[in-house]
């Protein structure tokens, strides 16, 4: 071979360099191998638009029979009409962070089980990278890729249903966002680990996780309904504040449909606000990730201790 | 001198999972095993210089894999030391993990959605390898083990000798100081080993500072390749020397290879005195035993022919050779690699 290599130099800057090369090396199937298959346009940005539509028909009855009455004075019309568009923007809000919840359980958190059936976990274990620069590779690549996919159904979902946005502060709505990713995303990453440990169930795991989390959270109505229900409301709200997708939601839904039925999360005696619920995500995000580092630093002492949870078929 | 790799009375057990240990109170109140811990490496010690192509010779279960599992830092070791470009393999595992790779016979790594070339590139982002640099070496790889045809193809639509070429590019395209190659030629055909084990030489022999570590099953291709062998079995080193050495050790005894119609049991030889060792191998297809025995003392083949006579098996010919390397393995495990 014509090209040689200097010798191995060491170093921050150096692990630094090397690890941002692995983040982009393994971001980069999902970012380019994910988009080879255009089948996706049509199961996750047409389909999910259908789960959108069940919920964006039943508010629109309700409002409906609520806009019959000829009682109704033009400012209740006008406040129903508003509500109404708040609970529909909602729904098209929530479906387009199932998104990124359904890319963070099935690509994130099952991701290290999968690469270690397909025959790469070893590859990667036996790489000088840092294992979080690996989780983060997939969690750019998913992010990026579920970005794409997102938008889609949001742009969709607003044209379709003629949703008004009524963005107060897109700065902050912006920073939720991302921020809710992150720690997202991180919970993924902390779960990959577990996931690995458990071996086939993670399967199952998954498939439980799922649809709770899209009740508990919010996804298609407003979460902070949970806390006027009494006791088991309030301990549902109290477990899903700890999942980011509620609380992201939950503060750009304030910001986005400022409407009458919005209902804010109200916990702990407390009314979250934008500015709280994104320091509750900043809390999570760290705590997430700390958790990734310290689960995968397990696990791979486990596995060179063990001998069984990278290598395939063991 | 400073060594490539050193182990150091390496042992390795491997515990079984728990649900397998029986948790059955016995008379002496300890937990009984349904299945054993097992003993991979057994006091294993080996030493290869720098610049050295070293092979590794063993059947399966023989604590090869487990061996360069330990090497690569992807197991620790129960007991013992080892050191690979002279870091400590349980400590200094991110210096060994930048100067070292591994390729193994019948890897599925990779996605099937990215290219051959995106694929080994993904690998080379992995171990900081420079994108432009990673592209030049993945060009001339292609070329070099006659994949360049394929280098747009999707991974998922290679065959399985092809994505093995596109395994050992990985393997080369990081310049490792050292590469851990096992059982690499598995799945080749013919001319793409041949490709295979004369790049493999030449990278050794041709630049300084390069050393493979080489396992195989082909007795051939540890002949042809190695400096030195190290024969394993049962997790221990029986012997490490030259093919010429390990080949001479024996050259005071005689082979003798003789293929008879199928025989029932080959037990029958173990009570013939004169005989060092012997393998058997039944070829289905034309209803023969292929026999090799290892014969201290050439008297025994007048007994080994009338027990095979004695069976009602006919003899189709019967040769004495010179020793090869697969009867240096025999004589000491006391059966062949298949």
């Amino acid at each position: 071979m014509s090209v040689g290599t200097p010798a191995v130099p060491s170093g921050l800057s150096h692990r630094l360099r090397l690890n941002l090369k692995a983040v982009v090396g393994r971001a980069y199937p999902r970012v380019i191998g994910a988009n080879r298959e255009p089948s996706w346009v049509f199961f996750e940005a047409v389909l999910p638009l259908l789960g959108i539509a069940a919920y964006v028909f039943i508010y629109q009855a309700l409002a409906n029979r609520v806009l019959l009455d000829p009682a109704l004075t033009e400012a209740q019309r006008a406040a129903t009409i508003a509500g109404t568009n708040a609970l529909i923007g909602g729904v098209v809000l929530g479906g387009t962070m199932t998104a990124f919840w359904l890319n963070v359980l099935w690509s994130m958190a099952s991701q290290l089980y999968w690469e270690k059936e397909i025959g790469n976990l070893q590859l990667y274990m036996m790489a000088p990278m840092s294992r979080m620069a690996l989780l983060g590779g997939m969690a750019v690549g998913g992010m990026f890729m579920t970005s794409v996919r997102a938008m889609t159904t949001l742009v969709v979902g607003v044209v379709v249903f003629s949703v008004i946005l009524q963005v107060t502060n897109p700065f902050l709505v912006l920073a939720v966002f991302f921020v809710t990713l992150i720690a997202l995303y991180g919970m993924g990453m902390a779960l990959a680990s577990l996931y690995l440990l458990w071996g086939r169930e993670a399967w199952h795991l998954s498939a439980l996780l799922e649809e709770p989390i899209y009740f508990a959270s919010g996804f298609n109505f407003p979460a902070g309904g949970f806390a006027r229900m009494g006791g088991w409301g309030r301990a549902v709200l109290t477990f899903a504040t700890f999942i980011p997708a509620t609380v992201g939601l939950d503060a750009m839904r304030q910001m986005i449909f400022p409407g009458a039925f919005s209902l804010p999360i109200d916990a702990f005696g407390v009314k979250f606000t934008p500015e709280i619920e994104l320091g509750i995500l900043l809390v999570l995000a760290v705590v997430f990730l700390l958790l990734a580092r310290y689960a995968l630093a397990y696990l791979e002492t486990l596995a060179r201790r063990e001998g069984r949870l990278t290598s395939r078929h063991q | 001198m400073t060594f490539a790799i050193e182990a150091k009375d390496l042992v390795r057990v491997f515990k079984p999972p728990r649900k397998l240990i029986k948790r059955k109170r016995s008379s002496t109140g300890e937990n009984e095993w349904k299945e054993g811990p097992v003993t991979a490496l057994d006091h294993v010690s080996i030493q290869i210089a720098e610049g050295e192509l070293f092979g590794l010779l063993g059947p399966n279960g023989a604590g090869k894999t487990t061996l360069i599992k330990i090497l690569c830092t992807l197991l620790l070791p129960t007991t013992g030391q080892a050191w690979v470009a002279g870091h400590e393999v349980t400590r200094d595992v991110f210096p060994i993990r930048e100067k070292i790779n591994m390729v193994s016979g019948g890897e599925t790594s990779g996605y099937g959605l990215l290219t051959t070339r995106e694929n080994v590139w993904m690998f080379s982002q992995f171990y900081g390898v420079p994108s432009k640099v990673a592209k030049e070496r993945i060009d001339e790889l292609l070329h070099t083990f006659g994949l360049w045809e394929k280098r747009d193809a999707k991974v998922r639509t290679l065959s399985s000798g092809q994505r093995q070429k596109m395994n050992m590019i990985r393997g080369f395209v990081t310049d490792p100081e050292i590469l851990f190659l096992d059982e690499p030629t598995l799945g080749l055909d013919v001319n793409a080993s041949r490709v295979t084990r004369d790049y493999v030489m030449q990278w050794v022999r041709k630049r300084t500072g390069k050393t493979v570590l080489l396992t195989t099953h082909y007795m051939m291709e540890a002949d042809e390749m190695c400096d030195r062998i190290a024969v394993i079995d049962h997790g221990k080193i029986l012997a490490c020397d030259s093919p010429e050495n390990l080949k001479r050790r024996i050259r005071k005894d005689t082979t003798f290879r003789l293929e008879v119609d199928a025989l029932k049991s080959t037990s029958i030889f173990g009570g013939i005195v004169g005989i060092k060792n012997f393998s058997a191998k039944n070829d289905i297809g034309k209803n023969t035993t292929n026999l090799t025995f290892i014969l201290e003392d050439e008297a025994a083949v007048a007994d080994i022919l009338s027990t095979i006579q004695g069976q009602g098996s006919k003899v189709h010919y019967l040769q004495k050779s010179e020793p090869t390397l697969e009867d240096v393995f025999i004589s000491m495990v006391g059966r062949g690699l298949e």
